[in-house]
């Protein structure tokens, strides 16, 4: 199995609600908790597995703003794992999902410096990374209802912008997805193999801009109220 | 990057430590003069340990659980933390077991101890070299993945270690040995033309883009929210950012402090001299190692807006 995220770049609307469910759920999950650092103050921080950033694309009027999640890629060749002097990191053989054991862990940070994706963030209070587990937790539960067993960011994104499953299974959802509307990595030049793949915003007719163009009465009020200083 | 100080001081303290016990021990065995005097070759030895220990001990200041530190010699297959780590202990009992020969014997050593040196300071510059790759092997920092890094630490580490050597010689015997005078100055030339090179290689722009990194390649890419309204790890880390002027003053007052200077004072050959040589170039060295740190870009900074690293 090769399990992992489908984030759809075309829905998804930056609402940031992917990010808060992963806390909420996390922080009392396997890994948790995450902690905060002087929330309600001047300056707060806080540990996420989730980090949502808007970018514009292309140049006005042709731009478009996206919203692009991010969260672990859980890549095949994951440098943080091989980096990891502790054996606190590790990428499960039977799923592919790469785990922080809390118990090992010695704060090193190196691992997050191997990471290109920001994936990993330290919890300065507990001493150890966190990183998003695919809500390991809860998709094997089997107290769950099935359609409950998948991670918390899924159940919880209103447009259904983000879909889990097994990448190894051509017929998945996932799968399918990242065929029919040729789902990318991101940074693939570094050869970490990322799992997750996006799926770049579908081609949109054209609207045409309105062109405002001045009567030939208003170009010359324009020109009196230039050269006529009140 | 966010330059640790834990860090800066680990990396050329034991830098200089290692280069230090390096060079003694294979001067004398290659039966240089002026280190056939047991004296010396203990004073040697005792202060590269010490600044070894310094250094190591350090380097678990920056750990945010150093509870954990001793689990760091488990993944030795594929870390070059942990094989550092490892290294570094193993130099310690092979070290002692030379400076214990040198004790006994004096500088007429017999093969076991004299083996004992060698491979003292095989793991000398082994270890030097894991540190050196730890920065090295990591893709995503463009400035640091390079032949070079190993390249900076090692010649820096000898060189640092040479003053070091060159120092007590010359305090502890009259005046400043040739040989370790002209080792000295070789060296010192070798540190700054490697920096060089790596300054000069590090301005060329190349590595990812916002646009790979975004996976929009045909179209320009702006950060429109970083979706946070405070700094992060991520910012806190990756995201120190320097002046460039601030920059450029310090790359003088590190070839200065560092290479420069060192050099003129090292050629006069006083003991005076040699000693305030020595520690301009560790000063300097601190400079370098702060710099190796904020100029590193790392490509997380791509989805905060940087259009390059």
């Amino acid at each position: 199995m090769k399990l992992g995220l489908v984030v759809d770049l075309d829905t998804c609307v930056g609402c940031h609600g992917c990010a808060t469910a992963c806390k909420q759920w996390n922080t009392s999950g396997t890994i948790g908790p995450l902690s905060d650092k002087d929330p309600y103050g001047r300056d707060p921080s806080g540990t996420w597995l989730n980090r949502v950033r808007t970018y514009e694309v292309g140049d006005t009027p042709n731009s478009k703003t996206v919203h692009m999640p991010m969260s672990c890629m859980h890549c095949e060749d994951a440098a943080c794992v091989t980096v990891c002097p502790t054996g606190a990191s590790y990428k499960r053989k039977e799923d592919g999902i790469v785990l922080v054991d809390q118990d090992k862990c010695m704060g090193c940070n190196l691992c997050s410096w191997a990471c290109p994706y920001g994936a990993r963030e330290l919890d300065p209070q507990e001493g150890t990374m966190k990183k998003c587990t695919l809500c390991v937790d809860r998709i094997y539960d089997e107290k769950l209802p099935e359609a409950e067993r998948q991670p918390a960011c899924v159940l919880t994104c209103p447009t259904s912008s983000r879909v889990f499953g097994d990448f190894d299974d051509p017929n998945s959802e996932v799968s399918r997805l990242t065929r029919e509307r040729s789902g990318q990595q991101l940074m693939p030049e570094l050869g970490y193999n990322p799992v997750n793949t996006y799926l770049p915003p579908r081609n949109k007719k054209v609207v045409e801009s309105y062109q405002f163009k001045p009567s030939l009465g208003a170009t010359v009020k324009q020109w009196v109220n230039k050269v006529i200083t009140r | 990057m966010h330059p640790a100080f834990s860090v800066l001081i680990f990396t050329v303290t034991s830098g200089a430590g290692y280069g230090l016990f390096a060079l003694m021990v294979l001067a004398q065995l290659a039966g240089l003069n002026a280190l056939q005097d047991s004296t010396l070759l203990l004073s040697g030895g005792v202060l590269a340990l010490l600044m070894i220990t310094i250094g190591l001990l350090s380097s678990t200041l920056h750990l945010a659980n150093p509870k954990n530190a001793w689990r760091s010699f488990a993944r030795f297959r594929t870390s070059w933390l942990s094989r550092e780590a490892v290294f570094a202990v193993l130099f310690y009992p092979v070290a002692l077991l030379y400076l214990f020969g040198i004790y006994v014997q004096g500088s007429e050593l017999s093969a076991l101890y004299s083996a004992c040196g060698v491979v003292a300071a095989m793991l000398a510059m082994v270890t030097l070299f894991c540190t050196s790759m730890i920065y090295a092997s990591l893709k995503t920092i463009r400035q640091w993945c390079t032949a070079l890094t190993p390249l900076n630490y090692l010649s820096m580490g000898l060189m640092s270690g040479a003053l070091c050597l060159a120092t007590l010689q010359a305090l502890l015997q009259d005046g400043l040995s040739p040989a370790l005078r002209s080792a000295g100055l070789g060296l010192i030339a070798l540190g700054a033309v490697a920096k060089l090179i790596y300054l000069f290689w590090i301005g060329k722009p190349a590595g990812a883009t916002i646009k790979t990194a975004t996976g929009f390649t045909q179209a320009s890419v702006r950060l429109l929210d970083a979706g946070h309204s405070a700094g992060t790890f991520l910012t806190n880390e990756f995201g120190y950012t320097v002046a460039a002027n601030k920059l450029l003053r310090l790359r003088f007052a590190m070839v200065a402090l560092a290479f420069v200077v060192p050099f003129l004072l090292l050629l006069q050959g006083h003991a005076v001299a040699t000693l305030l040589a020595a520690l301009l170039a560790l000063a300097g060295l601190l400079v370098e190692r702060w710099l190796f740190f904020a100029e590193a870009r790392h490509v997380v900074r791509l989805y905060h807006g940087d259009q390059r690293t």
